[in-house]
């Protein structure tokens, strides 16, 4: 099973500021947050109040539309404040933090002699649970769908993206454990996706997989396309390597404590390591006198599909990353800088730079655009990155009309807005082609699922 | 240029909505925009763009035009000497300043015609629409001019790109929504409103027209049509005088002794401005092709749909048309400048993959077939362009369809 697969459409866009290989330990933030807009279109169901007192594992909110899906503190303490926005809708849950991080403790057993219900409803009491991402539509496993496939990534391939060896090297019995519990989910179809001579090819009771190439190798999406592409009315899951190992933790310890390593990284970074920190910590707590600039932007996640952070943010459910570059909002003479300057400092897919000439020089980019939106007129350059059987602009074009038959002809339950995070960044015309996929995605939940 | 930036943010109020000037802002919009690479930033999805924007590819384009319009320019200049000095002959390499200077005041002012109606007719829909003007017309301007005879009346190149950009492009929504190729609707606006000063023998060599009215004894037996409308009088006239059986090899090896193929490659004849010279569109090509920004597969396939049209031809032969040499078909005419930067126009040609490889073949096989096959144009190249323009969609839902059965047929086997 573990032929290589080479994936030669795509990009890696090389950035300056890789994480150095060391962990430094971040102790949990005054305040932690847990926020359901980390989760699209969940609708929370709040149990708890404003000052009530929390232990780490504790539920805050439910699903509404599946109440066995618990989302729990990431920390011991009171809860402060239940931020509100328009609506009431719940934006975010504010618990201040004893320090002491007391974790609730779940009742396990082996893994061996867990049976299916038993283990699913321990994962989604304990809070795990939402590290299952399913796809169609890219949200929240859904308990009640039988998945054809878990997929796990052992490795990540986006722009300075964390060494999930490193940061999981002494936890290989762990991830072990995990890997168990998941084929006890889907009677044993877990695929594990390598890079060649991997530490994780040591695994067992998986089939594993070898990716080599470059940017989206490491993509779930592009994964499962070519291990074995979704169908309409078929469904997979998906989850992260650490919240595999952070399984096989509760198997070991009987609790839940929301820790994880992150990367912290970025051209801004004045000395980019890893981190241990709690999920939820604040994004001050995390860069303090570590920031090169004063006009960055702060990124929960990667640059291409991470979420815009303030200073007094937090860091988001799903990222195993941070990221700080500059920000772009200056003008740039066209001559010097702008459309029509050389450009050496430029990354560029076309050979409109002289910067094709190197391929191993590194770049600070920033946020700026680079131009102005337009309608589509460039072609072929989106299938340039994207290793998939499906056309983009078509898929891409479907979406943005509406169009859900064609949707559903071009391929949209294979995909998720990530998957199309290097045609987003490669367009020409600037179009925000990952926000175009969500809604079709979006469109498709509600009509046809 | 810090200057340039503070005036700038100074008057941008007075463009902005409920500011005095709020009207022009596309046109304030446009200038800023062009100086400036704007302070716009990521908000959603990637937080990083490509270097690349739409300005930067159209004028790629642009600088892949500019050998063609140099040598257009020096090309011009030769035959209006020639017909000056009523010479037919006059070596091609002499005073090429002067050529030069004479090509300049003959084609300078079509090209700025062109711009100047083409982009203001863009500003005013942009008026209308409220947004400033998109890059599209920065490569459409250029292109019009070199499409054009040295001796077209500058009002009629005026009227043809406000035809194209109203009619081609504007009605359709603006840059990327056109259905046919700009450049390509104004010169076949001309040709059928106004055959007259666009094909014939008088109007490839400026000046001729009015020589012919004044002085017909200096410039008599002086041909001023293309190498192609030149073959079809070889065919009708020249090769009577041969035998029936030998007449077709006749009027071919006259014409190209007449239009040696390092000629036409060199693009040394008679004709539309900026198409003659084949290897200034291949200098072209090569800067599109490396830079991407030119399709690769559309360009050679329409190479190899004209050749092979031409082969078959020459197996049926017959006429002179017929039996001209297939690399012949190549490098006279408007092929290598339609199939290099008419074709390519990403926008109206197919958008797949595959469906550019066939866009291109039949691009360049209905080109030489419409040239040859048809006795009333004597080049086919801009019909055979604008057919598959409109044939386009309908190469790329077959694509699609491919790529939609493959999926089907997936979900059938399991």
């Amino acid at each position: 099973m573990s032929n290589t697969i080479n994936i030669r459409k795509g990009l890696d866009i090389r950035l300056l500021g890789d994480a150095t290989k060391e962990i430094k330990q971040l102790a949990v933030s005054k305040t932690v947050s847990l926020s359901p807009l980390d989760f699209h279109g969940l609708i929370p169901k709040l149990v708890v109040k404003e000052g009530e007192k929390v232990q780490v594992g504790d539920v805050i909110f439910y699903d509404k539309k599946n109440e066995k899906i618990k989302y729990v503190s990431p920390a011991s303490g009171t809860v402060r404040e239940i931020v509100r926005g328009e609506k009431r809708k719940i934006l975010q849950v504010l618990i201040d933090s004893d320090g002491k991080q007391t974790c609730k403790k779940f009742k396990v057993s082996k893994v061996a002699d867990t049976s299916r219900e038993d283990l699913m409803s321990l994962l989604m009491e304990s809070g795990l649970w939402p590290c299952f991402r399913q796809r169609p539509i890219d949200v929240v496993a859904d308990p009640t769908k039988e998945p054809k496939g878990i997929y796990v990534s052992s490795f990540d391939s986006s722009p300075l993206a964390p060494d999930y060896e490193f940061i999981l090297g002494d936890r290989m019995d762990q991830v072990q454990i995990g890997l168990k519990a998941l084929n006890v989910l889907c009677n044993g179809n877990v695929h594990l996706s390598n890079r060649e001579s991997s530490q994780f090819a040591a695994m067992k009771e998986v089939n594993h997989h070898v990716f080599e190439g470059v940017h989206p190798a490491g993509n779930i999406g592009t994964q499962i396309h070519h291990i074995d592409p979704i169908n309409k009315g078929e469904f997979v899951w998906s989850i992260n390597i650490q919240d595999v190992a952070a399984i096989g933790k509760l198997f070991e310890s009987g609790n839940v404590d929301g820790k994880k390593c992150i990367a912290l990284t970025g051209s801004e970074v004045k000395s980019p390591c890893y981190y241990n920190i709690h999920s939820g910590s604040s994004v001050s707590d995390l860069v303090k006198n570590n920031v090169a600039g004063d006009n960055v932007r702060y990124i929960s996640g990667n640059v291409l599909t991470g979420d815009q952070k303030k200073l007094e943010g937090h860091i988001g459910f799903y990222h195993n990353q941070f990221t700080i570059i500059p920000e772009g909002n200056e003008y740039k003479f066209f001559l010097t800088t702008g459309w029509l300057g050389l450009g050496f400092d430029k990354f560029s897919n076309s050979r409109l730079f002289p910067t094709f000439l190197s391929k191993s020089k590194k770049f600070v980019l920033d946020t700026n655009t680079n131009g102005e939106e337009r309608a589509f007129v460039v072609t072929g350059e989106l299938e340039k990155v994207f290793p998939f059987d499906i056309l983009p602009m078509h898929l891409t074009k479907a979406a943005i009309t509406n169009d859900i038959d064609g949707m559903e002809n071009l391929g949209i339950y294979e995909v998720a807005p990530e998957d199309f995070a290097l045609c987003e960044y490669v367009c020409t015309t600037k179009i925000n082609i990952q926000e175009k996929i969500r809604q079709g995605l979006d469109l498709i939940a509600s009509e046809c699922m | 240029m810090k200057f340039l930036e503070k005036y700038l943010h100074k008057m941008e109020p007075h463009f902005e909505k409920g500011g005095k000037y709020e009207k022009w802002n596309p046109l304030f919009e446009t200038l800023a925009t062009f100086a400036f690479t704007p302070k716009l930033v990521t908000q959603k999805g990637t937080h990083i763009r490509d270097g690349v924007d739409l300005k930067r590819t159209m004028f790629t384009v642009v600088i892949a035009l500019i050998p063609c319009l140099i040598f257009g320019i020096y090309n011009t200049g030769h035959w209006e000497m020639a017909v000056s000095e009523a010479n037919r002959n006059l070596p091609y390499f002499d005073m090429i300043g002067t050529k030069f200077l004479n090509g300049l005041i003959i084609v300078m002012p079509v090209v700025m015609v062109s711009y100047a109606v083409g982009l203001g007719v863009e500003f005013l829909f942009g008026m209308i629409r409220g947004h400033s003007l998109h890059e599209g017309f920065l490569v459409s301007g250029m292109l019009i001019p070199l499409t054009m005879p040295a001796d077209v009346p500058l009002w009629m190149v005026g009227l043809a790109t406000a035809f194209a950009v109203i009619i081609g492009k504007e009605i359709f929504g603006g840059t990327g929504m056109n259905v046919v190729n700009i450049a390509l609707t104004a010169r076949a606006f001309l040709f059928f409103a106004y055959p007259t000063s666009m094909s014939g023998d008088k109007v490839w060599m400026s000046g001729l027209g009015d020589k012919m009215a004044s002085n017909p004894e200096a410039v008599d037996g002086f041909s001023g049509a293309t190498a192609l409308g030149d073959l079809a009088s070889f065919m009708s006239d020249k090769a009577m005088v041969a035998g029936e059986a030998v007449q077709s090899n006749v009027a071919v090896q006259s014409f190209s002794s007449e239009y040696t193929a390092w000629e036409s490659f060199m693009g040394m004849i008679p004709g539309s401005i900026g198409e003659t010279s084949t290897m200034a569109c291949l200098l072209g090509a090569v800067i599109l092709i490396f830079t991407g920004v030119g399709s690769l597969r559309i360009i050679l396939s329409f190479f190899v749909g004209g050749f092979i049209m031409g082969l078959l031809l020459n197996l049926a032969g017959g006429n002179p048309y017929l039996d001209l040499p297939a690399y012949y078909h190549l490098i006279i005419g408007g092929f290598a400048f339609g199939a290099i930067f008419m074709a390519t126009d990403p926008v109206t040609a197919s958008q797949t993959a595959t469906g550019k490889i066939i866009y291109g073949f039949f691009g360049g096989f209905l080109a030489i077939m419409i040239r040859v096959l048809n006795p009333a144009y004597p080049e086919g190249v801009f019909l055979a362009i604008l057919f598959m323009n409109v044939m386009a969609p309908i190469i790329d839902h077959y694509v699609v369809q491919a790529n939609i059965n493959r999926r089907l047929k997936r979900l059938k086997t399991t």
